[in-house]
């Protein structure tokens, strides 16, 4: 098997510096920040200005409307909830201890994303050493390819609850190969370019675009017991 | 599955992506109107693109969240220290 992907190795030494550890001790409110943001909320790149210029309200205002789709992504690509968490914290650490090294070349939050994969592929490959390579070819096997072709109707979603949703889609997500399931995360979650995903994670813009075809057809094979015409919820 | 049929598929992220050319494009569209299994394949797959895109991510628990701004007060209080 081969060695772990090179490509965090390069991220990680323009952006993590340090590895911040979870804090164990009882949960108490945060102090007043000594600098109210004046920022509109919904501004991101005013709010990533004025965090940049001490601005701690800013910053915060940034965490807390992201918190819960980096932590979807952390647990998505780590499948474990411990990992996803610690995952989720060190993004962020890291995003306020390196927010000088953020040009605006791209939106904060793909920035934002890029760590946070990064530090989840990290956990994942602690658990898992020697299994984990985003970088190794996989060879097609067709297992991708459509067997079974069935109709889903209309609003396949509305059978479900909002909850039982987020558990049918976190359940079908996890079952796909890691390599899989990242450029799959990047791409139709996170809904970054295929050429940023490509860069995300050392791959090829060719390899970003086989693995996302298999993916979605997989996750369509899988969505299928939950979703075809007559299946009762 | 026809070897039209695979071929089709193996065009379909960059045709749902509308990354084709466009005569490709018109060359699967025409295959679609006469193939109801790539339709179908075509539809949900485009569906379940939808599906994880439009979903809304669960609330962060409130204990993950206390611990996370825990650390962030104490990351911001030695980064100024």
């Amino acid at each position: 098997m081969a060695a772990p992907a090179c490509c965090l190795s390069g991220f990680m030494q323009k952006w993590g510096m340090g590895t911040p550890k979870m804090n164990p001790e009882t949960p108490r409110p945060l102090p007043a920040t000594p600098l109210p943001s004046k920022v509109v909320k919904d501004d991101e790149s005013a709010l990533v200005a004025a965090a940049k210029a001490g601005d701690v309200s800013a910053f915060e205002t940034l965490v807390g409307r992201y918190e819960r789709k980096i932590f979807r992504l952390t647990q998505n690509i780590t499948q474990n909830r411990e990992d996803a968490e610690d995952a989720m914290q060190e993004a962020f650490l890291k995003a306020y201890e390196h927010l000088d090294n953020f040009e605006g070349n791209s939106r904060f939050y793909t920035w934002l994303v890029r760590i946070a994969v990064n530090q989840a592929l990290m956990k994942l490959r602690k658990r898992r050493p020697n299994q984990i390579s985003l970088d190794e070819d996989i060879e097609t096997d067709g297992d991708s390819m459509p067997r079974e072709v069935e109709d889903w109707g209309p609003s396949p979603e509305q059978r479900y609850q909002q909850t039982e949703m987020s558990e049918i889609l976190s359940g079908v997500i996890g079952e796909l190969d890691p390599s899989f399931r990242v450029v799959f995360q990047l791409r139709d979650i996170e809904e970054l370019s295929t050429e940023d995903t490509a860069e995300a994670l050392g791959l090829s813009v060719p390899a970003v675009k086989s693995r996302l075809l298999r993916a979605r057809l997989k996750l369509r094979q899988k969505l299928n017991r939950y979703f075809r015409q007559g299946e009762a919820s | 599955m026809k070897p039209k049929c695979e071929k089709i598929l193996s065009e379909l992220s960059d045709y749902l992506d509308q990354g084709i050319d466009p005569a490709l494009r018109a060359e699967i569209e025409d295959h679609l109107t006469k193939c109801k299994d790539c339709r179908v394949v075509v539809d949900t797959t485009q569906k379940t693109i939808d599906i994880f895109c439009n979903s809304e991510p669960a609330p962060l628990p409130d204990d993950a969240r206390h611990r996370l701004y825990d650390a962030l007060q104490k990351k911001i209080r030695s980064c100024r220290a």
